[in-house]
């Protein structure tokens, strides 16, 4: 290695789009699924994304991050190689033609007494010049829900946008708009200039 | 706008679905008919008005702009409210963790994955990758992927007739040492066409994916090769309006990397957003 002899330049290195062709790259065996479709407690999460004309966007792809059902920040390896056993809370799903994303996973619970349940959210996509983060909630704990920081910051509708809805069959749906009316909230953390 | 103008840029995709279409004339409203003049023009104006608004006092930028008009699929896919400032909760507060299990540890050479050597200028990117407080980020998941040499990808939306390299996939990753440090030994991808206007090149370029201590230092980016003519040219470099913020994915070409009669070095370092998680032992240890 080169001696490292002036101070570094600590401004963030810039991001840029994904492109069109992260299809052979970025996917890999088994991403999408946190535990194993059909396994116990796993809950379908799904989703279509869209544009701002309403149409929907076919090269886009998501990463999921969460606690386990305990709250329980996971710190095992192994999402790239998934043994089938081992929770390790990171997912990555491109989406279909149809711009429709899905991952097997467990919900997520609380990481402190009270708090509200979500799963952190990654974006990327062709078009889309670097990536938007956002969270997806549960929609059960209303008492959570209505004492969080960032929905009660949020106007009403817009908060329900963050809120994942419970099916039927136990899945939650989640729909993401990158532009327009319907637009999803999308986050700044503390050292993002974007 | 009317329904038509709002639903006409993305009609335009930006790869060339089949290896006939560019050996024909570009016209009718679903070919990328407009002029590369049209486009520097509009780069140029933006840089323009950037360079103004800094003179004046406002901050340079130093990330792309996700509204950047001459880069035309970024135009329905930008939100156009501005993102709500959060603080990071626990989870987001730590990364998924990858370790040796995930990643063989011949997936950082892209040279010998295939049964023969691949064509093309052998080279090695090597760099560290920091947080914004200098700290090197240990242990996590870098992930590169590019087009070969005659700058065509191996993936089937990419049909411009430029040879695929048999020996060659384009897609590499590892995991950073205990000093932030990576390496890859690959090939020099080429520049290669795209849909987004008539005559458009994209400058040589690797994709790398990154992953920080903190799910909120998450991101993709792409890391081009010094002096590349088409920099002007391209909307999607220029996105970043300022110059050094630009020159930040530009990658530095180094002799002491070379090695003799083998391959062309170059060294690339990576900056993540700082980091909100008090520093804790638990990460002097793993």
């Amino acid at each position: 290695m080169t001696e490292q002899t002036t101070t570094p330049d600590l401004t963030p290195t810039p991001g840029q789009t994904v492109g069109p062709f992260y299809g052979y790259a970025l996917p890999y065996e088994h991403d999408s699924e946190l535990v194993p479709p059909g396994s116990a407690n796993a809950v379908r999460l799904h989703g279509v994304v869209y544009d701002g004309a309403g149409a929907v966007v076919p090269d886009a792809i998501l990463e999921i991050w969460q606690p386990d059902e305990t709250g329980e920040v996971p710190r095992a390896t192994g999402s790239l190689r998934r043994n089938g056993f081992t929770f390790t809370g990171f997912g990555r799903a491109a989406v279909d033609p149809e711009g429709a994303f899905s991952f097997s996973t467990i919900n997520p619970g609380p990481t402190e007494a009270g708090k509200a349940p979500f799963i952190s959210v990654v974006i990327f996509a062709r078009g889309l010049l670097n990536r938007l983060f956002t969270r997806i909630y549960l929609p059960e704990d209303t008492e959570a829900l209505a004492a969080d920081p960032l929905l009660s910051s949020l106007e009403p509708e817009e908060r329900g946008r963050l809120i994942a809805s419970r099916e039927a069959d136990g899945s939650l749906r989640f729909d993401i708009r990158l532009q327009g009316e319907q637009e999803t909230p999308f986050l700044r953390f503390p050292g993002h200039e974007d | 706008m009317s329904e038509q103008q709002l639903t006409e840029p993305d009609a335009v995709d930006e790869t060339f679905p089949s290896s006939t279409v560019i050996a024909e004339p570009v016209k009718g409203p679903d070919d990328a008919a407009e002029s590369q003049a049209t486009l520097s023009a509009e780069i140029k104006q933006i840089e323009a008005e950037h360079k103004a608004a800094v003179t004046a006092g406002t901050p340079a930028e130093t990330q792309p702009r996700l509204n950047y008009p001459p880069y035309r699929s970024s135009l329905l896919r930008h939100p156009t409210k501005d993102p709500r400032h959060t603080d990071p909760e626990t989870i987001e507060l730590f990364s998924p963790a990858f370790g040796h299990r995930d990643i063989g540890t011949l997936e950082s050479d892209l040279t010998i994955q295939a049964g023969g050597e691949p064509i093309g200028e052998r080279i090695r990117v090597t760099g560290r990758v920091l947080d914004g407080n200098g700290r090197p980020v240990r242990n996590q998941l870098v992930e590169i992927w590019q087009a070969n040499s005659a700058g065509r990808y191996i993936h089937k939306r990419d049909q411009h007739p430029a040879p695929i390299d048999p020996n060659f996939t384009g897609v590499g990753r590892t995991l950073t040492g205990d000093d932030g440090s990576y390496s890859f030994t690959t090939i020099k991808p080429g520049p290669y066409p795209w849909k987004n206007h008539h005559n458009a090149w994209r400058p040589a370029h690797i994709h790398f994916s990154l992953f920080g201590t903190e799910f909120t230092q998450r991101m993709i980016t792409q890391m081009y090769f010094p002096s590349d003519p088409l920099f002007a040219l391209d909307p999607i470099y220029q996105s970043i309006t300022d110059q050094k913020a630009r020159d930040r994915l530009v990658a530095t070409y180094n002799h002491d990397i070379t090695e003799h009669e083998f391959l062309m070095g170059y060294n690339w370092d990576i900056v993540l957003t700082g980091a909100n998680r008090t520093w804790m032992e638990e990460d002097d240890d793993d």
